[in-house]
């Protein structure tokens, strides 16, 4: 058996406070092979904490701490940030939640994708050009000869999350982590926008860890499910089980949905005090 | 009689145009949605009728009386808005407290502390909450304090603008009860907001969907329950929602 993408064992992220260090991910674990892994959680449940410590971007003070954190063998907590910039981007990259804070405002959607694609592989001025207008092409972007000459300010939001693909994936790394790529975005651009990661990350053969506080997208596009309550992993489910989840938790954020034929007359809330301690 | 009613409304920011003609009638007591993506005026609407878009030409009548261009008293006794993001809505350095006794003052209402704790308690949040700031409160509470806020001058019509989108799963079931239980306890009339269709489903009586700026239907919520929407655009949305 290959080893796995990436195995993560115990880990742990705390951020001191007045009344001593906060642990916000409790020792979790978990493997992710060429597969679409889904991690659903509420606010501060500690999801996105998860991924950006994958990346080394958690900033001091906080603290990352695990038995094992490694991506293709390599162990990414003892790297430096100077190794962590070769894998950056070019092996794991993030897709961010909300693309007018991620995109430089002073320089046109092609230099930007051209950045990412040239600061780690060596490539003439031609090539360049045209993996740019291929991977436009991929996002589903009509235009890209357009749209690549226009500033971040001069497209929608769902463009520009589609340029935001673009640049996370010219690399070709092995590994995307999306960290609610579309909460920004409106439902019929959301789809559209998935639908897009979704076919890449088939036709490239690459991990793809899917952070999101939404259920029902998640189970539609993930193979697998880590459900996160303050911290820790609750419930992991194949996509397809999520009906048949077990955990008052998970059972209590599916209830808490109205449904597009709804009939009840008020919706279930989760207890809190039920699993306060955990 | 009609809580709301809008005769051929245009709405304009500075140049250009962005509701055309716009007719539509909300009966009092009705919970009514308006749906469609972002850009299709539907918080416009909204605006206008709560006196933040003073561009507009045609009717806005409230409770058989036309709405003035510009601020109205009048109006704002009866209509009341909540907005989407309880993070930006609620003035940073100012307690619970001072922000809900605000719309007292300037409508010179008396027994302010009274009325205070009363709305407080209503919306359900503790009384300790009162002095407060902010930043002190989860997204749910604000969200609580913002509808407590809008509920001061004991309005007969809320305006809500995407309610809950800023707001997790498990607290907007807990908003959307609250909303809910207001409605029937003090008889209001909604004019909801919102992208979200299982929303409109459990809130919401009739709904209007939106694209450019003009409404392609109005339907009642058993259409939607049913998924029998009629126009094209009303169904791409249906599909998107479930899809997803």
């Amino acid at each position: 058996m290959t080893p796995p993408l990436l195995a993560v064992e115990n880990l742990r992220v705390s951020f001191p406070t007045h009344a001593g260090r906060v642990e916000v991910v409790k020792g979790i674990s978990f493997t992710l092979g060429r597969e679409r892994l889904g991690i659903v959680g509420e606010s501060g449940s500690g999801k996105s904490m998860t991924g950006r410590s994958i990346l080394k971007l958690v900033r001091k003070p906080g603290l990352v701490t695990a038995d094992r954190l490694a991506f293709d063998g390599i162990d990414i907590l003892s790297r430096s940030e100077k190794q962590m910039r070769a894998i950056r981007g070019a092996r794991i990259s993030m897709v961010m939640q909300d693309p007018k804070f991620s995109l430089n405002p002073v320089m046109t959607v092609g230099e930007q994708i051209a950045e990412a694609l040239v600061t780690h592989q060596k490539l003439g001025r031609t090539a360049v050009r045209r993996r740019l207008l291929d991977m436009l092409e991929a996002v589903r972007i009509d235009d890209p000869e357009r749209v690549a000459g226009l500033y971040p300010h001069e497209v929608s939001g769902g463009m520009g999350q589609r340029i935001m693909i673009a640049m996370m994936l010219i690399p070709e790394p092995e590994l995307l982590i999306a960290d609610e790529p579309t909460s920004a975005l409106d439902v019929s651009v959301q789809r559209q926008v998935l639908d897009i990661i979704d076919e890449l990350v088939r036709d490239k053969g690459m991990g793809l860890m899917l952070i999101s506080h939404d259920l029902n997208l998640v189970s539609h596009y993930c193979d697998r499910i880590l459900v996160m309550n303050a911290g820790s992993v609750v419930e992991e489910c194949a996509a397809g089980q999520l009906s048949a989840a077990r955990h008052p938790y998970t059972r209590g954020l599916l209830a808490a949905m109205p449904t597009i034929d709804e009939a009840r007359a008020e919706l279930p809330v989760l207890d809190r005090s039920q699993w306060a301690g955990t | 009689m009609t809580a709301i009613q809008l005769d051929r409304l245009d709405i304009a920011y500075g140049e250009t145009q962005v509701v055309h003609g716009i007719d539509l009638a909300i009966a009092e007591g009705e919970s009514f949605a308006l749906v469609g993506e972002s850009g299709s005026g539907k918080s416009t609407i909204l605006r206008a009728i709560a006196g933040l878009a003073p561009d507009w030409r045609g009717g806005i009548s409230v409770l058989g009386r036309s709405r003035r261009h510009g601020v109205d008293r009048a109006v704002a006794r009866q209509v009341q808005m909540v907005f989407q993001d309880p993070y930006g809505s609620l003035h940073p350095r100012k307690t619970i407290d001072a922000a809900l006794s605000e719309p007292l003052a300037i409508h010179g209402i008396g027994n302010r502390g009274e009325r205070v704790e009363a709305m407080l308690a209503a919306v359900g949040l503790d009384r300790r909450f009162r002095f407060r700031f902010p930043h002190q409160l989860s997204g749910g509470q604000r969200q609580r304090v913002a509808i407590a806020r809008a509920l001061m001058l004991e309005p007969k019509i809320l305006l809500l603008d995407e309610p809950t989108s800023a707001l997790d799963v498990s607290v907007q079931a807990e908003i959307l009860n609250l909303l809910k239980r207001l409605r029937r306890e003090q008889g209001l009339t909604y004019l909801l907001v919102t992208h979200n269709l299982p929303v409109v489903s459990f809130l919401c009586d009739r709904l209007a969907v939106m694209r450019h700026g003009r409404i392609v239907e109005v339907a009642d919520v058993a259409r939607l329950k049913a998924q029998a929407l009629t126009d094209p655009y009303s169904q791409e949305l249906l599909a998107a929602t479930l899809g997803g």
